[in-house]
């Protein structure tokens, strides 16, 4: 434990110094405070030449050259599969035999924890939502990709191509991966059909089995939950002039917080890890969650009896792309990887392994995996226009003058659950 | 040859003349990694929290600032700390109410083969993995789970109910209460309480007990004036224990509880998911103060005297 500890703060002590070296420069001419100096010449002594690789990589790779070996991802979980939760979902075991590139995988839960394993470094290649990318952009954690140099791009749909959440001043930060809406989970021995509205999980109600839904509801333990309640807002208080649940006012963001604290009367668990949500529909008898699909379908796979919906008031969404750490060790791997991803296999099958949507259409129904043109529509491809994909939400905002961004919504998601 | 054990020679001479450089010498690889390695990490903590964050992209300004600090006196960040310390001081005391017996049975009755059965009986689930303990007790705690249904076969349902129903300790089940999470960690931490209170309470003389006894001193006097003061070095010691490893602890009460935050869950989530490494040290700085007071009262209170 000690040790572990130890080592964190060597990371810790790692970035400070890559990062007072990189930023003090060019802003600060004077040379930054005494404190700053003293760390940066007594980590200097301590840590010697380890450090001496690093550099900052900014400019776009031109050619790909021989494989490093291997290639660090971080991924939300099921996301990178090698055949070991289920021996038909494999999409890496064909590309280390190919390529002869290794794939290390360090999951992550929430969009938070993986701009924080990026800040901290040592990753190539990340699966990050838009709720992360642009905050990783802005921050200067990842690179431009060259597309030129991924053979399958143009078998991207069009639809995500440029889509803002990686095309940043005319340049692509991101290769898209995979899409798809926060569904509506229930328990079919509760609702005898679907729910219609996200009404259940947000307000005290009594549920058709005739129990009330207070403790049998749960909520994403993510600040970009606001974006829920406030997408709910948009729906049946049109009157607050929503446009976008990331781009809220103070008037529209207080609603939202108020509905908020109403559901954290009726919220029993705040679900973080997808297996322990998996767990509580199992033994804690709960009735409804906003959840992934991929929660869905493992619970129906174990014959649990839960189904899925969008209800009426349309759903957020998440929408990925994988993109490259700015000071990445293994590029040509990643670019390989990269390459991977649309060609292979992984677009379909993981597609009918997470129950999302493949960003190469064809994956549908080229038979190149498991995926047909009815599952992908099961999984809601047609509802692109239905679902607000995740935004880092930024006080200067396209739809009104100012919004409330994201630092706050951290800090008041941490309240409205401790019941402030 | 020759040459060789003629420096040897004198290395040994110097250091027989100077019996201080060889204490320096065998002392400087532990020195150095008391003060740099453990010493130094903490300052490298201290440090961080003297920072702020930049709020939009997450990359921290390197400016000392006391901003961060007073960010721990919001309201919600403020609650994450008053509920460890409620929760740390309730374990604290639920341990040492449980574990002394234990500990005094194992340290004055239990003979023979008895007394290693206990050692084990009390160690064995620190053998296990931690997280396998957690999560079964998730299990054991569910709504569907083995309590309620012990619970249910003795047609008890309406007291657990009933009690679950209170306010701030009560929930939905116990898996999701706060009365869940001060079972888990009191199970987990006890092994820390009892194993100082055997330790201290097999040093107490018996003799001691039977005079006070012979003195015509009631059981509960005898206890209260001569047990208790005479074992309270181990008491205090797995007081420490208990108080701290719960006031640190961010593994539990996120699988089992309300998901409410503690101290340790703040520093995870600043930390390891908002990137907000000032915020997350600054939280982590609380328990190390709380421990520092903690000491100190103790010290006043003659704790240590018995050392």
């Amino acid at each position: 434990m000690f040790l572990l500890i130890v080592f964190v703060w060597i990371k810790k002590l790692r970035h400070l110094v890559v990062n007072t070296g990189l930023e003090a420069g060019p802003k600060h001419p004077q040379g930054g405070s005494l404190m700053k100096n003293i760390l940066k010449s007594s980590v200097a002594i301590l840590m010697g030449l380890s450090f001496a690789g690093q550099t900052m990589a900014q400019t776009m790779i031109t050619e790909i050259g021989e494989g490093e070996g291997q290639v660090n991802i971080v991924a939300w979980p099921g996301y990178l599969e090698r055949g070991e939760t289920a021996e038909a979902f494999d999409w890496i075991t064909s590309f280390e035999e190919s390529t002869s590139c290794m794939v290390n995988v360090k999951t992550a839960n929430t969009s938070d924890e993986m701009v924080a394993l990026m800040n901290e470094g040592g990753f190539d290649l990340v699966t990050a939502s838009g709720d992360a990318s642009l905050r990783m952009v802005a921050g200067k954690r990842v690179q431009p990709i060259n597309i030129d140099l991924i053979p399958s791009w143009s078998t991207v749909d069009d639809r995500l191509k440029n889509a803002p959440w990686h095309y940043v001043e005319d340049m692509h930060y991101g290769v898209p991966y995979m899409w798809g809406p926060n569904v509506l989970m229930y328990s079919t021995e509760v609702f005898p059909e679907a729910p219609t509205s996200w009404e259940v999980v947000f307000k005290a109600m009594d549920l058709p089995d005739g129990e009330p839904n207070q403790g049998r509801v749960q909520a994403y333990d993510g600040p970009i939950h606001i974006a829920d309640a406030a997408n709910y807002l948009m729906f049946h208080n049109p009157e607050l002039g929503i446009i976008s649940p990331y781009e809220l006012n103070e008037d529209q963001y207080a609603a939202a917080l108020d509905l908020l604290r109403e559901q954290r009367k009726i919220v029993s668990r705040y679900w973080h890890d997808a297996f322990i949500q998996i767990d509580d529909f199992k033994n804690e008898g709960m009735a409804a969650s906003g959840t992934w699909p991929f929660q869905v379908g493992l619970l129906q796979g174990d014959n649990t009896p839960v189904a899925s919906t969008i209800p009426q008031e349309g759903a957020t969404g998440w929408a990925d792309s994988t993109m490259m750490h700015a000071e990445a060790d293994n590029p040509n791997c990643s670019y390989m990887w990269m390459e991977h991803t649309l060609s292979s296999n992984l677009q379909s099958d993981l597609s009918v392994w997470f129950g999302a949507n493949p960003a190469v259409l064809a994956a549908c129904t080229d038979g190149r995996g498991m995926q047909t043109a009815e599952g992908c529509t099961a999984n809601g491809l047609d509802d692109f226009d239905r679902i607000k994909f995740w935004t880092t939400p930024v006080s200067s905002c396209e739809s009104q003058e100012t919004c409330v961004p994201y630092y706050r919504w951290v800090s008041d998601y941490i309240a409205v659950i401790g019941g402030r | 040859m020759k040459m060789q054990s003629a420096m040897l020679t004198s290395i040994s001479d110097t250091l027989w003349r100077k019996p201080n450089l060889l204490i320096l010498l065998l002392i400087l690889p532990p020195a150095l990694w008391l003060g740099i390695i453990y010493l130094g990490s903490l300052f490298a903590l201290l440090a961080q929290s003297f920072f702020s964050i930049d709020e939009f992209s997450g990359v921290i300004q390197y400016e000392l600032t006391l901003k961060t600090y007073g960010e721990l006196f919001r309201p919600s960040n403020f609650d994450i700390i008053i509920r460890t310390v409620v929760m740390a001081t309730a374990v604290t005391i639920g341990a040492a109410i449980i574990g002394f017996p234990v500990a005094y049975f194992a340290a004055r009755y239990a003979q023979g083969k008895w007394k290693p059965i206990f050692y084990l009986g009390v160690m064995m689930p620190l053998w296990s993995s931690y997280l396998v303990k957690v999560y079964s007790w998730k299990l054991i705690l569910a709504k569907e789970g083995i309590l309620n249904w012990i619970f249910e076969s003795l047609h008890l349902s309406w007291l657990l109910n009933a009690y679950l129903a209170i306010p701030v300790i009560g929930g939905y089940s116990l898996s999701v209460s706060a009365t869940g999470t001060f079972l888990v960690f009191l199970y987990v931490w006890l092994p820390f309480m009892i194993l100082p209170m055997q330790a201290s309470l097999e040093r107490v003389p018996h003799t001691m007990l039977e005079a006070s006894g012979d003195l015509g001193a009631r059981p509960y006097q005898t206890f209260r004036h001569v047990l208790l003061p005479l074992a309270l070095p181990g008491v205090i010691a797995g007081s420490i224990f208990t108080f701290s490893l719960t006031l640190g602890d961010y593994i539990i009460p996120q699988i089992v509880g309300s998901s409410r935050r503690f101290i340790g869950q703040a520093v995870y989530a600043y930390q390891g998911t908002a990137g907000n490494i000032p915020l997350a040290a600054a939280f982590a700085v609380v328990p190390i103060i709380l421990m520092a007071f903690y000491l100190w009262l103790a010290k006043r209170k003659g704790a240590f005297d018995a050392l």
